[in-house]
C-alpha cells in the first residue's frame, strides 16, 4: 500500500469523524472540505486524476460553497461579527489548516516523485472515460441533464417566497 | 499490515459510508443531517472508482461523475426545502418538522 494513501486515508477518516462531533456549523463545514481534498487525494492515488479535479471544483468547490452561503445567510443579525470574531480564533482553524497543509505536502511529493502507481491499480485516462460517457452511456447523460433541470426548476419553486396576491385595496377592507 | 490496494480503498468508503450514517441517524440539526447525506455519497463514489481502478473499466468514473451531478442536484434542492422549513418553523430541528400537522 501507498504512504500517500495512507495519510490521506488517515486524514480523511479523522476528518469526518469531526465532522459528525462538531456543535458549530460552519466548523464541521471547515471539517469537511478538508475530508473532501483528502478524498480527492486518494482519488488519484487509485489512477482517477480526472475525478480527484472534478471533487475538489464540484464538491469542495460549488456543492460546499454553496452550503456555507447558506448557512451565512440565515443568521443574520447584529450578533453574526461577533460570532465570526469569536469564530476565527486560532484553535479553531490550526487542525484543518494542519490538515491541509499535509494534504498539500502530500500532493507535492506525488507530482514530484513521478512513479508508477502501486501494483493492483489500473490508471484509467479520462479519454478512456469520456469515450464511454458519450458513447454506450449518452442516454444516461441527457437524463442527468433532465435530472439538474428538474433540481434548478425545484429549488426555485421552493426556495421563492409567498407573495400576498391580495390587491392592496382587498387587503385595508379584510383588515377592518 | 499488507492489504491489497482495492480492498484498502473499499475499506475506507465503507468507514466514511458507516460515520456518514452515523451522523444522519444521532444528529438532529437538519443541516448536519444533509452534510452526513453528502458524506455517504462521496463514500459510495469513491467505492466506484476504487473499483474502476480494479478492472480498469472506465464505467465506475463514469458512475461518480452521475453521483456527483446528482448530489449537487438534491444539495440545491435540499437546501431550498431547509429554508422553507426554517421561515415556517424558525428553527433547525428536525423533530420539529413532525408536528407541522400537515
Amino acid at each position: 500500500m501507498d504512504i500517500a494513501f495512507i495519510v490521506a486515508a488517515l486524514i480523511a477518516v479523522a476528518a469526518t469523524v469531526r465532522v459528525i462531533t462538531c456543535y458549530n456549523i460552519m466548523h464541521a463545514l471547515l471539517y469537511l472540505v478538508v475530508s473532501l481534498l483528502a478524498v480527492a487525494v486518494v482519488l488519484y492515488t487509485y489512477g482517477a486524476p480526472f475525478m480527484a479535479v472534478l471533487e475538489i471544483i464540484i464538491y469542495a468547490g460549488a456543492i460546499m460553497v454553496l452550503i456555507i452561503f447558506f448557512v451565512m445567510m440565515l443568521n443574520l443579525g447584529l450578533e453574526t461579527a461577533e460570532h465570526e470574531k469569536a469564530w476565527l480564533r486560532p484553535r479553531i482553524w490550526l487542525v484543518p489548516g494542519i490538515f491541509c497543509v499535509v494534504l498539500l505536502g502530500e500532493l507535492l511529493y506525488l507530482i514530484l516523485q513521478n512513479k508508477q502507481p502501486a501494483a493492483g491499480i489500473q490508471v484509467v485516462p479520462p479519454k478512456q472515460v469520456g469515450m464511454a460517457l458519450f458513447g454506450p452511456y449518452l442516454i444516461a447523460v441527457e437524463l442527468t441533464g433532465i435530472l439538474l433541470m428538474a433540481g434548478i426548476v425545484g429549488a426555485y419553486h421552493l426556495g421563492r417566497q409567498h407573495k400576498k396576491t391580495l390587491h392592496r385595496f382587498l387587503e385595508n377592507n379584510l383588515d377592518t | 499490515m499488507n492489504l491489497h490496494p482495492t480492498t484498502a480503498g473499499l475499506l475506507l468508503a465503507g468507514i466514511l459510508f458507516v460515520l456518514g450514517l452515523i451522523s444522519v441517524l444521532i444528529r438532529r440539526n437538519i443541516i448536519f443531517m444533509l452534510l452526513s447525506v453528502e458524506i455517504m455519497l462521496n463514500a459510495a463514489g469513491l467505492a466506484f472508482v476504487v473499483a474502476a481502478s480494479h478492472w480498469g473499466q472506465a464505467d465506475g468514473q463514469v458512475m461518480f461523475m452521475f453521483i456527483l451531478a446528482m448530489a449537487a442536484a438534491e444539495v440545491s434542492v435540499g437546501l431550498a426545502l431547509i429554508l422553507q422549513l426554517y421561515h415556517q418553523l424558525r428553527t433547525l430541528d428536525s423533530d420539529e418538522a413532525s408536528r407541522m400537522n400537515g
